[in-house]
């Protein structure tokens, strides 16, 4: 094993410096202060995992995916039969809605914006305060909730049964467990663990392909791991700590964490959301403040607001250059996969 | 190497057991985990009177606070090479977190 890393450690040098007399030759006169090759360090960081976690006593399987992508875009969900959780997490907007924040049963406007569901399935939390621990917790809270579905279970439950085929489909899945808030709550939690990031530029230039990140997005990746230390918060492949954190948005009157846990440094905490795709998935924040991803670097360039309360200590102003900003835009445009193929499902009808 | 490595790890337990006075415990807040001498601890005993050092190994800010009926406090958030210190005087349990990340958890029994 050290043999080989040896190996390939010599290799990329020798690309390296391959790339090196190329780029001289061609004639680049600016020696670009970026790496060209991701270190070793960065690929052990930044790799998307082979593997994706799945849920305790839930365990995929192709019955359970199908049933479970079905409900999820499913409008009798709803109370009003008109809104599914595709409404809001739409696969065609980076599988969110493209609101500043969520619309609701009855056209209500929500406090909150819709998160991707997108590499849900490595989160420790759930929503944006982490008021839920799992995907199957999380699941059918929306389906209840007065001002997203308003589809109380204990009616749902019947109006599934009366479908012969979502009956056998709930069997297949969950044989001998019926249709329940549980195995609603089961299914669409393992069809969301398959919605997980594709391969980006950046995951390619990670596996060694050549001239795929452009010179401002390695310049950027630079600048997030160094001089504007986005890395603090935005760590690891999913690009989140799996923190709580306030980043000084402005006018918030949305505690956040902290209606969770009582402790200062949750006042106006959020969790830290994940980067992949994030260019797929404006306005952006938990309040829907920013349209755009320089409006997003604008704030964080200037560190945040103070009149938030308790502004993270990590957050400070980071005087960048107009060039350090926008290839810090470039480096998060990078982030976004491949478009995944999603086939919408036939609902079960009789 | 490897028992260079070891020496220093020697040396630097030698020197926190020579700082730290008779009842103290040192716990590292690291990569996101409480840490004793290297590897991740989640419950951990020590004896009623002792104080556990938190010190920030990491290079962002950390908090530790409990809400446990033991004993309930909140030491804020502190950066990288800072320590916060915690006496128990009572025997029983605590459920210790970091508020920042809340899967640094650990639970503290006191005798
Ligand atoms: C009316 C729009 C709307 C509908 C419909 C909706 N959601 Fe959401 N979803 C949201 C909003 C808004 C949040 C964030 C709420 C919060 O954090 O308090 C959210 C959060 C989530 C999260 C947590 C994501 C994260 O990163 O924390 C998951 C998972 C999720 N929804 C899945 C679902 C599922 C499954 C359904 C259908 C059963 C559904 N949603 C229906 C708007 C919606
Ligand atoms: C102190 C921790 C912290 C640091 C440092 C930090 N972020 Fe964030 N980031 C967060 C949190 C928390 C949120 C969500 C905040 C909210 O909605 O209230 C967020 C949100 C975002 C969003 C919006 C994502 C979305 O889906 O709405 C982007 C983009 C972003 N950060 C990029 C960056 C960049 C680029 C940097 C470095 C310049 C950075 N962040 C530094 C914690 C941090
Ligand atoms: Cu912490």
């Amino acid at each position: 094993m050290k043999l080989s890393t040896f190996g390939q450690k010599n290799l990329t040098k020798k690309i390296a410096t391959a790339l090196i007399g190329v780029s001289v030759v061609i004639g680049a006169t600016t020696a670009a202060a970026a790496a060209m090759k991701p270190s070793s360090e960065d690929v052990k960081k930044y790799l998307r995992p082979m593997e994706v976690p799945q849920g305790k006593n839930n365990i995929s399987t192709p019955e359970r995916v199908e049933l479970g992508k079905v409900l999820f875009f499913d409008p009798r969900l709803s109370g009003s039969n008109f809104i599914s959780c595709a409404t809001c997490h739409n696969p065609a907007l980076g599988w969110s809605d493209a609101q500043p924040t969520a619309v609701g049963h009855g056209m209500q406007i929500l406090e909150r914006s819709t998160p991707t569901i997108l590499n849900t399935a490595y989160q420790r939390f759930q929503f944006w305060d982490g008021r839920a621990r799992t995907l199957e917790d999380q699941a059918t809270g929306p389906i209840e909730a007065g001002g997203e579905m308003a589809q109380p279970i204990d009616e749902l439950v019947p109006e599934l049964e009366a479908i012969p085929d979502y009956v056998a489909m709930f069997e297949a899945a969950y044989p001998g467990e019926g249709v329940s808030k549980e195995t609603i709550g089961k299914a669409i939690a393992v069809f969301e663990r398959t919605v997980v990031s594709t391969d980006s530029d950046f995951d390619r230039w990670l596996k060694g392909v050549n001239g795929v990140m452009s010179k401002e997005a390695l310049r950027g990746f630079e600048v997030f791991k160094g001089k504007a230390n986005c890395v603090a918060c935005h760590d690891g492949f999913n690009f989140s700590d799996n923190g709580f954190h306030n980043i000084g948005l402005k006018d918030m009157e949305d505690p956040g964490r902290f209606a969770i846990k009582p402790i200062k440094v949750l006042k106006g905490a959020f969790k830290t959301p994940t980067l992949r795709d994030v260019a797929l998935t404006a306005p952006y924040m938990h309040n829907g403040a920013y349209a755009t991803l320089e409006e997003v670097i604008d704030h964080y360039n200037a560190g945040g607001f103070e009149n938030a309360g308790t502004l993270s200590p990590n957050m400070k102003p980071l005087k960048l250059s107009k060039k350090e900003k926008r290839d810090l835009v470039e480096f998060l445009k990078a982030l976004t996969g491949d478009p995944m193929e999603v086939a919408v499902p036939q609902l079960p009808v009789n | 190497m490897l028992s260079k490595k070891l020496t220093t790890m020697g040396l630097v337990a030698l020197f926190m057991s020579a700082t730290a006075s008779a009842g103290d415990h040192t716990i590292a807040q690291n990569s996101k985990s409480f840490k004793l001498n290297g590897s991740q601890v989640e419950e951990y005993t020590i004896k009623a009177g002792e104080t556990i050092h938190f010190k920030n190994e990491d290079p962002f800010f950390h908090n530790i606070f409990s809400l446990s009926d033991l004993k309930t406090f909140d030491l804020g958030s502190y950066p990288a090479g800072e320590s916060k210190s915690v006496t128990f005087d009572t025997p029983g349990e605590a459920e210790i977190e970091c508020a920042i990340h809340p899967e640094m958890y650990l639970l503290l029994t006191v005798e």
